[in-house]
């Protein structure tokens, strides 16, 4: 008895032995900077003065009562749930047809990664010369087709430049979305399929009421990823628009104050909220897949 | 195995070699030094140029340079620089900084007095010193500077019965609208009027600050630290630039910075074009479509009481103050700003000279008659209001150059646009 209470005792131990590294490099690398931008954000500081002392909200109390802040927000909300949206329901059409059977299956799987292959600033560079106004192809070509009756500055204004900077993420990441709902599929027993059928369920049905279910978990996870990436959002509008003040994104905001103004206190306090945002969504995302799963 | 000696001079201490060359050459300075140099970008003309002259004097004294490059645009090398600063980082020895960043480089820069005479810095124009002076420290040496030009197509405005390129802006409006209408009846359906740079960078800071003194609007804060951009000429100013985009200018002009315009202009797809002087060189190369078709002039006045306004640029060289090597990197910066060098830059860079002298040389005025216009141009410059607001500039003009590119897109309406400026300035002049 006393033996197998030592026995235990000499594994716990062991355990914490095992996990304390990472433990130590988790305190060190996420815990510790994310405190740190938490002082910061209390403090009047800039970069090239330094710390300047305690100055309560007044750095939370400037973001929120910016008006550039808001537009930010809204920027930031509208590509989110537009371009992930769309991401999920091409993602999910690209990896049915990728799961089913035929002739050159391997090379479309290859096929559909290459935009999720090519770095986010190259392939935004790339775009924004396409869609450039007197000698981007995009222009080009459907003016020659008469789909437009002459060429559009596409970047110019939030109205266009917003549907484009989707489109060219909807582009990159629905890749993404499809491999991981590829994998999703694949663990789909094909007997279901067949009793459905031999029940008469038409494939219609045998989507809603096998596939999509089946399905959701895996969806979940990967709307998550997605979602969290597309608040993060900072390289396609950074290229493609630059600092056009009414397409700044939460993430341009935040590197404008803490980058171009060198305001480590402003910019630590848009950290902390983008991080609450962040969590909002994350917490959102986790209460629904455990109602959805009990 | 055959054991190879190595080259002699690898067994001779770096330290012994520096010192020989100390006693033999005294008047130049320690060789063997490697100088990390923050130029132009690479990818331009300028850049490859600055990098060449460098390397020519890394041959002479027998020093290395390290040529760093810098992104295209202007703001965003003001960011990465910034960086290096906070951080006090002696990785960068010589910096090329733009002329409206000595209030916020000051603190990082070596104090050019200790290596430079007051003669030698006498023989630049005193305005650009003085602009590099803060508190009576001499943080950067002219390196070239920069105005505001107007181009037009000689030929076209010949073509189209105009003698004389436009005085005001009414006129250039008035131009290019006929000259657009002619040519894209004549089978060129992209040909623009007018180019600018309407991107929301210093860029657009920089012609928008044309516009509104040009029509008498200020400079957004005037040197007694007062805020004066919310005036209704400011608003006639940004409203009269609202109207040619899309009519005169393509749409896209909202998004083009230097090289964008320039790109249709020297397709030769433009009529006019307002850019900065390095485009002359470019345009009159042989290769170039537009080659001998254009000349340069000063940028048009607002209305016809107006004032003619070039905005003033350039850029100048520091020595970081945390060069391990100060000394050495002052002597690479007296190498690039002297006589011979801006000679070499003017006729083959089309770029302007710091040095007056340089001016009246027969060989730059050869290869760019406008020159002889240009100290005129450069005595109407004006300055951004970057004394004032000292290393707050760049919040001032962020604010600034977003708001006037909103108002180019339709984004918000001129007046908006000013008080939305006047109220940033305000909490950062006090």
């Amino acid at each position: 008895m006393i033996k197998e209470i030592d026995l235990y005792a000499r594994q716990k131990r062991l355990a914490w032995y095992l996990i304390t590294p990472s433990v130590i490099v988790v305190l060190a690398i996420i815990a510790y900077p994310t405190i740190q931008v938490l002082v910061n954000s209390f403090l009047k500081y800039k970069l090239d003065e330094g710390p300047q002392g305690f100055v309560g909200l007044s750095n939370y109390a400037f973001v929120l009562s910016d008006p550039d802040w808001w537009s930010a927000v809204s920027v930031t909300l509208i590509f989110t749930v537009v371009s992930v949206v769309l991401e999920s329901v091409l993602g999910l059409v690209i990896a049915m047809v990728a799961n089913s059977k035929f002739k050159g299956r391997t090379l479309l799987r290859v096929a559909i990664l290459v935009p999720w292959a090519i770095p986010t600033v190259v392939s935004s560079q790339v775009w924004r010369w396409m869609v450039n106004d007197i000698y981007g192809v995009v222009n080009i070509v459907l003016t020659d087709l008469h789909i437009l009756p002459q060429k559009i500055a596409w970047l110019a204004t939030p109205a266009t430049a917003l549907p484009v900077i989707i489109a060219v993420d909807v582009w990159k990441a629905t890749p993404f979305m499809a491999l991981l709902l590829l994998a999703g599929l694949q663990l789909i027993p094909k007997d279901l399929y067949e009793a459905g059928s031999i029940d008469g369920a038409s494939k219609v049905r045998q989507f809603w009421a096998i596939t999509l279910p089946l399905v959701t978990p895996t969806l979940l996870v990967a709307l998550i990823f997605r979602t969290l990436d597309a608040l993060r959002v900072f390289d396609i509008f950074y290229v493609m628009v630059g600092g056009q003040g009414n397409l700044a994104t939460m993430a341009v905001y935040n590197q404008q104050q803490l980058i171009s103004f060198l305001d480590a206190g402003v910019g630590s306090a848009t950290s902390v909220i983008i991080l609450i945002i962040i969590m909002l969504f994350v917490i959102l995302y986790t209460r629904f897949s455990r109602t959805s799963f009990e | 195995m055959n054991y190879q000696l190595p080259p002699y001079g690898r067994i001779v201490p770096r330290s012994f070699l520096a010192a020989a060359a100390a006693v033999f050459m005294p008047a130049a300075l320690f060789a063997g030094v490697t100088i990390h140099f923050a130029g132009d970008s690479d990818v331009g003309e300028g850049g490859r140029w600055t990098k060449a002259l460098a390397q020519e004097w890394a041959q002479k004294t027998g020093n290395t340079v390290d040529y760093i490059s810098r992104p295209n645009d202007a703001s965003a090398t003001l960011q990465l620089f910034q960086q290096y600063w906070a951080a006090k980082s002696g990785d960068v020895d010589v910096y090329m900084v733009d002329v409206i960043w000595p209030g916020i480089a000051a603190p990082h820069a070596v104090d050019l007095k200790k290596y430079f005479k007051e003669d030698e810095l006498k023989e630049h124009f005193p305005r650009i010193v003085e602009n590099n002076t803060v508190k009576g420290k001499l943080v950067a040496m002219p390196f070239f500077t920069d105005a505001g030009v107007l181009y037009y197509r000689t030929d076209l405005l010949e073509k189209y019965g105009y003698k004389e390129p436009p005085k005001t802006w009414e006129e250039l409006a008035e131009m290019a609208k006929k000259i657009q209408d002619g040519e894209r009846q004549a089978g060129h359906p992209d040909f623009q009027g007018f180019v600018f740079e309407g991107k929301a960078s210093e860029s657009v800071t920089c012609n928008a600050i044309e516009w509104i003194y040009s029509y008498g609007g200020g400079t957004i804060i005037d040197p007694d630290k007062k805020v004066t951009i919310n005036n209704p000429n400011a608003i006639k100013a940004l409203e009269a630039a609202k109207a040619w985009v899309g009519t005169i200018c393509p749409q896209g002009v909202v998004s083009y910075g230097e090289e964008e315009a320039r790109n249709i202009w020297q397709a030769g797809n433009a009529a006019f074009m307002r850019n900065w002087p390095y485009a002359y060189a470019l345009g009159q190369d042989p290769k170039s479509v537009i080659s001998g078709k254009f000349a340069a002039t000063v940028v048009p006045k607002g209305g016809a009481d107006g004032k003619n306004a070039a905005c003033l640029g350039g850029w100048n060289l520091m020595v970081s103050a945390y060069s391990k090597n100060p000394e050495v990197a002052a002597d690479l910066v007296r190498y690039l700003t002297s006589t011979a060098a801006q000679k070499k830059r003017a006729i083959e860079l089309s770029q302007l000279p710091t040095r007056p002298e340089v001016y009246k040389d027969q060989d730059v005025l050869a290869k760019n008659p406008w020159f002889a216009n240009a100290v005129e141009i450069l005595n109407n410059a004006i300055a951004r209001p970057s004394t004032v607001t000292g290393a707050d500039y760049n919040q001032v003009s962020t604010i600034f150059f977003q708001s006037v590119n909103k108002v180019l897109t339709g984004g918000e309406a001129a007046p908006q646009a000013v008080s939305d400026v006047e109220r940033v300035a305000k909490r950062i002049v006090r």
